[in-house]
């Protein structure tokens, strides 16, 4: 379990950071959705891998052991809605500088070579 | 609360002001009035006191952590600049009442007149350095907005710019100076750093904190070489200057200098810097107002002169030469505020201030004329009036320094003089001669009550010339012992102190500068020289220009050597930097311990290998195939959320899933704006040598950040978890929460301030993305209406998106998502609810509510949907927001911290006992924003289709569009 999701981060990452460095505005926001789910599976995994115990406490008094770390997941949620807000905003710059510089490169121009 | 009215009263004053009509010149001046006599019977009020010598405190907890509080204090010197300030202010207000005219927004005028009238007063009532430094910027900033009061002349905004930012800077200086005091003497409290003088001087620092002061009271007081500015601030309407320049901000600096005295004076370097500064702005001053030719320039370049002599004698520093510059300072205010208003009278009269066009005003202003003579006169230092007393005071103080020897202090002294005699001269040559018949206004008396003022001040300066010992005497007798304290000396106001050698030079002063101004006008064309001789080179405003200009050169220089306008070079350094400098800081890994590991199982290898797959082949489609690309990249995120799911963690599946809905909707409506692909590159049929050796690099960082990353998380997930807050979290959710769901519980009660944050910087994105969208202009090529839908033998290309959900293709498709629409939003509902003790809460039901909504849009189009419903994001976004701050802040009604959850258990007839604790309504308010946010933002962006078609020359489509374009009018 642990290796696989080792890899599995190691690979969306790989794959988002390729991405990154194209040249076209579309492939850059690919890039940065891969790299957030890599980015989100590893904060939650700093809580360690548990299976079949969410953190939903029925009574007060319990053995903390014995749940899922609340806390990487709490703050995973946050990232993951603002992820999309900055998805959001980075979409309507891509769509807004292919408007006005009338080029998808990153650079807002063709390159010259 | 006295102290802390005097202060409030003008601020207030200025916000009444403001909100005030734009022709309510009356009204806005009673105001004023009303301001300024409410301050002066304030100090009067506090006058027995302050004249028993007592110091009045008021305190308020500032930063009381920091040892810093708010003190209000005065003493006498506080109490006599107070009175200048407020009387002066008064006199100033009545004059501008006449003087503005009607088209002028007067609301704006009497609003920063008040505003710097209080700001100052908290410069001078500041029983905290800290917070005088406060007062004093806010001095320059309203000062900057008065000067600036005209703005559409360009004079006034350079002006204004200037005066900022010399005084400004040098605000900023004595904030480091204060600084440094406040570490020498460890309190800024006025009274602790008084008390140190001893300690400040003999402490390393005190040079440094002596410079940056200095710095900070010469800017401000206009002392060489940061003189420049005050002539250019002359563009100011004259109430303001005869305000500022002559009773107020420029006196600000000297008044630091004097409060500061017993804390820095005294030693060699005090003398020196304050000293040396002071003589060559007072002859320069006077030099150079011997050659203006406008009125006010002359009296801006006379108060120059005239606040360095001010200076010099706080530099000289001696008891005597402190009773001489206090008392300077209350006669220059008088003469040169009244002959500011007379110079404005006669600009507002003769409708000109050049000096070269002037003649013969007393036939036509008979009274001003009188007026203004006098008042030049007493600056000249004429007997019989005030400024002669403190002259001679300051002659007799020079001839101090330097020993019997040294006689260069008292030449400086005598030649200073002789110009303010000459340039006294030439300011009342303006009242002789023939009357000038080329005036653009045929100049008459002005009203009354515009005269009064000047007429109360010159009666002033004749008073305390004539009748010293009476009139001004006890009062500058309470500021020189605030100051001094018991090294107050004995001295003795009066006209006549027997033939000495002052009185010699004041008359070397008076022959000589009457004779001075007979040459340079016979013998060297004074009337109509264009520069000033000698020393026109030396030009202040020149150099400032030259140093700004450099300055946005050096910026120019840095953006291009440090900035980029690429943005490909920074990310490939970013994500070099990434991979590189962790390895740099990493130490070596902790001791490896075993634990037990989740078993391998293959279900879970097997959903990876599709998501890692799907992750691979987006990064490859991404540049052929943007849609497959996007479906892939949904794949990794669908198998993301599993892994949630599986990894004991329902909200994020929930969360996750939804979020990936919603940004593929997003990404899909973006994709429309994007161009073909470029053929040239397309058709290449062999990439150059380059491009692969480009990719070979990125392939070697992606890999190695891939490894790298995969490592890290292994490591970490062999090694046991260490201790965390996790546990506190699981054990008092219940309890302490209310709520089971402990994620739930985390983000809306325990860490619901951080979450607060979130969801404004939800709000502010959507608000951004919205207002980015509405001047969004696309590129021309996909402008149009996309080939896919004028395909003719389609019957949908001539249907509206209505028509096809109603009766075209999309028929079925429409029956079921509109059946679907209500049970989304009882799901929603569902969701919420249970949030607090199972997955679900706001972000999710928001997300899914959001989605309903959605899909309707996607269904039967923009048009539709909003003939039917009226979403209104913006709405949810400030009631979200709202909500969940009143949620906060209720807290605080109880008497708890900011956002303290509060669970109430009631009782429901059917339903039973229900917990409904406070976090709930938080909850709704993230629901709200969420939903608002997402909506803002999908529905802006599909609204971009329909403004597309009203390109120019485009053929406007069937009626459906039209309708739809009429309702995108709301949105744009």
């Amino acid at each position: 379990m642990e290796l696989t999701l080792a890899l599995a981060i190691g690979v969306v990452f790989g794959a988002g950071i390729w991405l990154v460095l194209r040249p076209r505005t579309f492939q850059l926001i690919t890039g940065l959705l891969l790299m957030s789910y890599a980015v989100n599976l590893f904060i939650f995994a700093m809580g360690r891998l548990w299976v079949d115990k969410p953190p939903i406490t029925p009574t007060p008094d319990i053995d903390p052991a014995q749940f899922a770390d609340p806390l990487p997941q709490a703050l995973v949620l946050t990232a993951i809605v603002i992820g999309f807000a900055t998805t959001a905003l980075y979409l309507v710059m891509m769509i807004g500088a292919r408007g006005l510089s009338g080029s998808d490169h990153v650079d807002g121009e063709e390159p010259r070579e | 609360m006295l102290l802390a009215s005097l202060i409030l009263v003008p601020f207030l004053g200025s916000v009444l002001a403001a909100l005030m009509p734009q022709d309510a010149r009356n009204r806005e001046s009673w105001l004023a009035i009303a301001v300024a006599v409410c301050g002066l019977l304030i100090a009067l009020a506090l006058f027995p006191k302050i004249a028993g010598g007592e110091v009045l405190r008021e305190e308020f907890a500032w930063l009381p952590a920091q040892g810093l509080f708010f003190v209000l204090r005065i003493d006498g010197l506080a109490w006599v600049f107070t009175m200048l300030v407020l009387a002066i202010g008064l006199l100033v207000v009545l004059y501008a009442r006449y003087y503005m005219s009607p088209e002028d927004p007067v609301p704006r005028f009497f609003s920063f007149l008040l505003a710097f009238m209080g700001s100052m007063l908290g410069v001078v009532l500041s029983g905290n350095l800290v917070q005088l430094v406060v007062f004093w910027e806010l001095t320059s900033l309203t000062s900057f907005l008065l000067i600036g009061y005209w703005h559409h002349r360009a004079d006034a905004r350079r002006g204004a710019r200037m005066a900022f930012t010399v005084t400004a800077t040098g605000g900023l200086c004595l904030m480091a100076g204060v600084l440094v005091l406040g570490h020498i003497v460890g309190s800024y409290d006025l009274d602790t750093v008084l008390a140190a003088g001893d300690r400040i001087r003999g402490h390393d620092l005190y040079l440094t904190a002596l410079v940056l002061i200095a710095l900070g009271a010469l800017t401000k007081s206009a002392q060489f070489p940061f003189h420049f500015w005050l002539p250019h601030a002359m563009a100011a309407p004259t109430p303001v200057s005869s305000y500022l320049h002559s009773a107020t901000m420029v006196k600000a600096g000297v008044f630091l200098l004097v409060r500061l005295w017993p804390a820095l004076a005294g030693t060699e370097e005090w003398t020196w810097i304050v000293g040396g500064a002071g003589v060559c702005t007072l002859l320069l001053g006077a030099f150079i107002a011997i050659f203006q030719h406008d009125l006010k320039g002359l009296l801006a370049y006379s108060t120059i002169s005239h606040l360095g002599l001010i200076t010099v004698l706080i530099g000289i520093g001696t008891p005597l030469a402190m009773v001489a510059a206090i008392f300077h300072i209350l006669n220059h205010a008088t003469f040169k505020a009244s002959l500011f208003m007379a110079a404005g009278i006669i600009d507002h009269e003769s409708g000109t201030r050049d000096l070269r066009v002037l003649r013969g005003l007393r036939h036509k202003l008979p009274v001003t004329a009188t007026l203004a003579i006098v008042a030049s006169a007493a600056m000249a230092g004429v007997p019989l009036l005030n400024g002669f007393l403190s002259k001679e005071m300051f002659f007799a103080e020079t001839l101090h320094v330097g020993g019997d020897r040294n006689w260069w202090m008292s030449y400086a002294a005598v030649a200073m003089g002789m110009f303010s005699v000459a340039y006294s001269l030439r300011f009342i040559s303006i009242f002789f001669g023939t009357p000038a018949q080329d005036l653009p206004r045929d100049p008459h008396e002005p009203p009354r009550w515009m005269r009064f003022p000047v007429e109360l001040l010159v009666l002033a300066c004749l008073v305390v010339g004539i009748a010293p010992g009476i009139s001004i005497e006890p009062v500058l007798n309470i500021a020189v012992h605030a100051v001094l304290g018991s090294a107050a000396p004995d001295y003795d106001l009066a006209l006549w102190h027997g033939l000495n050698l002052p009185l010699l030079m004041s008359v070397a002063a008076l022959v000589g500068g009457v004779l001075l101004y007979v040459v340079l006008r016979r013998h060297f064309g004074l009337q109509q020289r264009e520069r000033v001789p000698l020393i026109h080179r030396l030009n202040g405003a020149q150099a400032y220009e030259t140093t700004m200009l450099q300055l946005t050169r050096a910026a120019e220089w840095l953006l291009r050597r440090v900035g980029t306008r690429r943005l490909q070079p920074q990310l490939l350094l970013i994500m070099a930097a990434l991979l590189v400098i962790p390895l740099l800081l990493a130490g070596a890994p902790p001791a490896w311990t075993s634990i037990a590991l989740q078993d391998f199982d293959p279900l879970f290898a097997g959903i990876w290998a599709i998501g890692a797959g799907c992750a691979v082949a987006g990064a490859w489609m991404a540049k052929y195939h943007r849609l497959a690309a996007l479906a892939l990249i949904g794949g990794t995120g669908i198998v993301t959320a599993a892994t949630f799911l599986w990894l004991s963690a329902p909200d994020l599946a929930l969360t996750q899933l939804m979020v990936e809905t919603v940004t593929t909707v997003l990404i899909l409506l973006g994709l429309r704006w994007l161009p073909p692909r470029l053929e040239s590159i397309a058709a290449a049929p062999q990439p150059p040598y380059r491009v692969w050796l480009r990719r070979a690099r990125d392939l070697t960082i992606a890999t190695g950040g891939g490894l790298a990353l995969a490592a890290l998380t292994y490591a970490v997930l062999v090694h046991p978890a260490s201790d965390t807050i996790a546990d506190f979290f699981l054990l008092n959710a219940l309890g302490g929460g209310g709520g089971s769901n402990v994620v739930n519980v985390l983000l809306v009660d325990f860490r619901s301030f951080d979450t607060l944050g979130e969801i404004t910087v939800l709000s502010i994105v959507a608000l951004t993305v919205y207002a980015l969208l509405r001047r969004f202009r696309p590129a021309p090529e996909s402008a149009g209406i996309p080939p896919q839908q004028r395909f003719e033998a389609d019957p949908a290309s001539r249907q509206s998106p209505a028509e096809q959900a109603d009766s075209g293709y999309l028929q079925v498709a429409g029956i079921y998502l509109r059946l679907l629409l209500p049970f989304m939003g009882v799901i929603a509902v569902y969701f919420f609810m249970r949030g607090h003790n199972l997955p679900g809460g706001g972000f999710v039901a928001g997300l899914i509510f959001a989605v309903a909504i959605l899909v309707q849009y996607m269904l039967a189009g923009t048009a539709w949907v909003e003939s039917h419903v009226h979403l209104r994001p913006h709405r949810w976004l400030g009631v979200g927001l709202l909500l969940s701050c009143a949620t906060g802040l209720g807290a605080w009604v109880f008497g708890h911290p900011f956002l303290t959850t509060h669970t109430a258990h009631v009782d429901w007839p059917l339903v039973g006992e229900l917990h409904l604790p406070s976090a709930f309504v938080f909850d709704l308010g993230v629901f709200a924003v969420v939903v608002g946010t997402t909506m803002l933002m999908l529905v802006a962006l599909a609204h971009q289709s329909l403004r597309a078609h009203r390109q120019p020359g485009e053929e406007l489509a069937e009626g459906g569009v039209e309708l739809a374009d009429g309702r995108a009018t709301r949105w744009n």
